[in-house]
């Protein structure tokens, strides 16, 4: 029991204090390749830490939703975030919800930012919430898909047993349905953690924001809540794309050499993910709003191919 | 033990006292306020006399009243029972009604449009009578009798708002197609009678099997098609959206909560006590119109504006994702699977009453809204959440439960739907097998837009500021209706944090149907998980999860306390981009809302939109800009405006038959008396 109640807290501080980390690390690879010098690794954190110390202005027009939606945000993303495996296949809570869970919960957040953001009266709030609330949509079915295609190569949506059947045959990824799976996530990754082609994290451009247009409205305390859960969202869906695809050195429990070992192959899984990110980032140029759905598309038929190639491989 | 029987007839007394009360007092314009009142809680107590009676027919886990009447014709008798599906449907009526009746004491209290609050009471009293004997009907007779008392009633409440052209509108669509759908029963359930040499609901137990296989199909599908009317699967639904909104809305709550649940209940009956193992096709094709009703149904909902028109279509959908769950459970059973099939009964069952309970709520909302700005149209609306916080708070509620979103109820029979969709695929042979997922695919692109479309209905209805003066001089609605909604909320919530307490309901449906008590299988960890079949095919507990969201509170306040203490919070106006001012001029309208979407699926919505800007010098600073935008209904102009102009073709070639002589008329009849006498003696 007490070794449960720690599990819990680890994961509790490695999905707060790991998301910022990977968030600064692919914004100064992303600046290098554009050959600036970037602000360093850590600025999110002392973004964060001066964020949550100043004040806020709230809108005159907005009632308690917009209140209500930073911390809904915040307790959804770090829920879902301890429905994962991230340094041990024991997800300490994935009894409680597994990946339905996990994709609803962060749902439930974004429900509520698109709320937010139409609490303030604002046009860009509109603009924000009507284009994020589409692009998930067309993008869920392409996630569910390629979910259920390893779910069901696991027998199960707990992530504890996806993860656990990962690790019995870690080069299952070479597998043309998990590639299939995988290329299809990934491309839901950038879509759904607001990455160029589909939305770009750094402009306010009132013609391309989708995320920021959201968050306009909010300061201090609350921003820095939202934007952490940003983080925090981006670091679920990598999770889930490493360790579920390359279990490769997840600890089966939670020993204490195994864990430490875990951690750092978790780290290095992330930063491999996020250069790959950062990659396509570098590359592309932002697709006009409605190129975004053929994009998706395509994720959707690689992982009905991957599906399909189930029951061929 | 229970009084289960006198509870039943009682509540059924009581409806019908109600209903002659209402016929009584139909004239009487004075006293009609305190008339409908007093109307009002005879209905409340009539649903909690029948709430009794279905909770101890559901406790007993067996068949318990079964009463009948000889009616003086050969072979034709009037019979009820109320066994555990009965008694499930029943319980699902009277919660609805119970709460509906409490709404209604607020909302008839300025009387009812079109008529007297007395003859309003009469026809819901009648409603609610005639569907509590629809779900307890135990012979064809009875049920067909009380299926057209059902809609009868309903089509007098539908247009009760006689003097305005809409309602009668709807209510003839409305009446047209409940006539066909009902024509298709009859039919249906004269072959499995004839089958079964019996009219009694016992006697067609499982005679599916015993009929030809051409009349099993036959009448397969003239039930499915005659109950898909009634519950508005695609393409028959056309009705659904027409009738739904122009109804006084304690009843489009009503009629979407419960009365398109008679179309379920009818299927629920058909498929897994009337038919054995149905054939493959069988469950492909309802699984097949599941998935097509859910996801049309919620595209049409996102083009809406009109707030009860978009939950009219929001029914649809969710009629598709129960059908989701019923197709699998008739694949399941086809393949030999009786656990699996349970899983997804219980699935399709549960989404059933769990969609009435939120469907009614949003529909008492969306009647809150109207009466309070006497408009429908969510473009006038807007900032409705200062002027009245408690009905935005049980809409938000209820936004939370449709869209499938946890920890409520609809996550919970959504998470069922979706593990018995996953099942399929490891239990069913190859080329069904990919059936399964695909089908889980779409049903996740439904319920994210579900949530992209209440995020629109709930965000421009209640959110920033009114757009409409009617809107600005809102006001909160008596606390009876409140108290109403209250109810259903709670209901969201209680079926959500406490599904695995609810599920040994289910227990002795399934165990009828397939011989499996099933909720042994679906919960785990001493009532804190549920999971689908057994916990490592995967598990989830909405009570853990609602409580660490609360829990994980704990790291936000941590932080205020550690740095947030001292910083200033002030309030100030929305950015403006430096214009005078913000009005509601500057927000987003629903249509604009959801204008990617209808980019996105131009190929369906075919949209058509109009333009026209009136300029002095230079297009650039147009005057005034009048914007008209509309899609095609798709299924109205390809199929039913061609059956129209077809029928009415036919009509006119008839009428050449009818021509007005009575020398005629009395060759037909000689002609057919001769074609008879033949018939009779050749036979």
């Amino acid at each position: 029991m007490t070794g449960q109640i720690l599990a819990v807290l680890a994961q509790i501080a490695l999905v707060l204090f790991l998301s910022p980390l990977i968030m600064g690390f692919s914004r100064t690879l992303k600046a290098r390749l554009q050959t600036r010098r970037g602000a360093g690794v850590f600025q999110p954190y002392r973004d964060l830490y001066k964020l949550l110390r100043k004040g806020m202005v709230i809108p005159e027009t907005a009632s308690w939703i917009f209140t209500a939606t930073p911390y809904v945000l915040f307790s959804t993303t770090l829920l879902a975030g301890l429905l994962i495996p991230a340094i041990s296949a024991q997800a300490p809570l994935s009894l409680f919800g597994g990946v339905l869970a996990v994709v609803y919960l962060l749902a439930l957040g974004r429900f509520f930012l698109a709320l937010g953001a139409l609490d303030t009266g604002s046009s860009f709030g509109g603009l924000g919430s009507s284009r994020e609330m589409t692009i998930s949509a067309i993008a869920e079915p392409a996630l569910m898909l390629a979910v259920f295609t390893v779910a069901l190569g696991a027998g199960s949506t707990n992530l504890s047993a996806v993860a656990q059947a990962a690790l019995g045959q870690s080069w299952r990824f070479l597998a043309p349905s998990q590639m299939l799976a995988f290329a299809a996530l990934f491309i839901v990754l950038i879509a759904e953690t607001g990455r160029i082609p589909v939305d770009n994290p750094a402009t306010h451009l009132e013609l391309t924001m989708i995320h920021e247009a959201m968050i306009l409205e909010y300061s201090g305390r609350y921003l820095a809540l939202i934007e952490w859960s940003a983080a925090m969202k981006q670091l679920v869906l990598m999770t889930l794309l490493v360790n579920v695809f390359f279990p490769f050195g997840l600890s089966a429990g939670w020993s204490p050499s195994g864990t430490i070992f875990s951690l750092l192959a978790f780290i290095e899984k992330l930063l491999l993910l996020a250069v790959a990110v950062v990659l396509v980032e570098a590359t592309n140029a932002k697709l006009r709003l409605f190129r975004v759905p053929e994009l998706l598309a395509v994720a959707f038929v690689l992982s009905a191919m991957a599906l399909i190639s189930t029951f061929l491989f | 033990m229970w009084p289960i029987g006198e509870l039943y007839a009682a509540g059924l007394f009581v409806y019908a006292l109600g209903s002659l009360g209402g016929l009584a007092g139909h004239s009487a314009r004075k006293t009609g306020a305190w008339l409908a009142s007093l109307l009002c809680l005879l209905s409340l107590v009539a649903a909690l006399l029948e709430a009794g009676a279905s909770v101890g027919a559901l406790l007993a886990k067996t068949e318990t009243v079964a009463w009948s009447l000889y009616s003086g014709v050969p072979y034709l008798s009037y019979a009820v029972r109320l066994d555990p599906l009965s008694a499930y449907f029943n319980l699902a009526l009277s919660l609805l009604a119970a709460s509906v009746s409490i709404y209604s004491l607020g909302y008839l209290r300025h009387g009812a449009d079109g008529g007297t609050p007395g003859l309003f009471c009469f026809f819901l009293n009648l409603l609610l009578f005639a569907l509590t004997l629809v779900f307890t009907a135990s012979n064809v007779l009875s049920f067909l009798i009380a299926w057209e008392l059902m809609t009868v009633a309903a089509y007098f409440l539908v247009v009760f708002d006689h003097e305005s052209a809409e309602s009668r509108k709807g209510g003839l669509l409305y009446i047209l197609m409940s006539r066909g759908g009902t024509g298709m029963l009859f039919v249906g359930f004269l072959l499995l009678a004839t089958a079964a040499g019996s009219m009694e609901f016992s006697a067609l137990h499982n005679i599916g099997e015993r009929l030809t296989a051409f009349s099993s199909t036959l009448a397969f599908v003239l039930l499915f098609v005659g109950f898909g009317v009634k519950a508005g699967i695609i393409p028959v639904h056309i009705w659904l959206p027409a009738a739904h909104p122009v109804a006084p809305s304690n009843i489009s709550a009503l009629m979407s909560g419960i009365v398109i649940k008679t179309g379920i209940y009818g299927m629920a009956r058909v498929f897994f006590d009337f038919y054995g193992a149905a054939p493959v096709w069988a469950g492909m094709v309802v699984l097949l119109v599941g998935v097509i009703s859910g996801g049309l149904g919620v595209l049409y909902a996102l083009m809406e504006h009109d707030l009860k028109r978009l939950l009219a279509y929001h029914s649809i959908e969710n009629i598709g994702i129960i059908l989701m769950g019923f197709g699998s459970a008739l694949l399941f059973r086809s393949f030999g699977h009786p656990q699996l099939a349970a899983l997804a009964l219980v699935a399709g069952l549960f989404h059933t009453l769990n969609h009435g309970v939120f469907k009614c709520l949003l529909f008492l909302g969306a009647g809150g809204v109207f009466h309070a700005t006497g408009s429908r149209n969510m473009e006038e609306m807007g900032g409705l959440i200062r002027r009245m916080p408690a009905t935005a708070l049980y809409f938000l509620v209820g936004a939370i439960a449709i869209s499938g979103l946890p920890p409520l109820n609809g996550f919970v029979s959504e998470w069922f739907t979706y593990q018995a969709l996953l099942a399929g695929f490891g239990a069913t042979p190859e080329l069904t097998r990919v059936a399964f997922p695909i089908a889980g695919a779409l049903l996740a692109l439904t319920a994210a837009l579900a949530a992209a479309c209440f995020v629109k209905a709930f965000g421009i209805t209640f959110l920033a500021l009114p757009r409409s003066e009617e809107a600005d001089n809102a006001r909160e609605v008596s606390p009876a209706m409140r108290t109403g909604m209250a109810i259903l909320a709670v209901a969201c919530v209680l079926l959500g944090l406490g599904a695995t307490w609810f599920l040994p309901v289910f227990d002795p449906i399934t165990n009828q149907t397939f011989g499996i008590p099933i909720s042994g299988n679906l919960v785990a960890g001493g009532g804190l998980l549920l999971t689908a079949g057994a916990v490592r095919n995967g598990s989830v507990s909405t009570a853990v999860i609602a409580l660490l969201l609360v829990a994980l509170g704990a790291v936000p306040l941590l932080l205020w306390l550690l740095w947030g203490r001292k910083s200033a919070r002030a309030s100030g106006p929305t950015w403006d981009c430096g214009l005078p001012g913000l009005t509601a001029a500057n927000e987003y309208t629903a249509t604009a809302f959801s204008k990617p979407l209808r980019m996105i699926f131009a190929a369906l919505f075919r949209p058509r939109r109009e333009i026209q800007a009136e300029f002095d010098v230079s297009p650039y600073y147009p005057k005034a800009i009048r914007f008209a935008s509309e899609i095609q209904p798709a299924f109205e102009k390809h199929f039913y405006d061609p059956l129209r102009v077809g029928v009415l073709t036919i009509a006119s070639w008839m009428r050449r038959l009818q021509a007005g002589s009575i020398h005629a008329y009395l060759a037909y009849i000689f002609v057919t008396l001769i074609l008879l006498l033949l018939f009779g003696v050749r036979g």
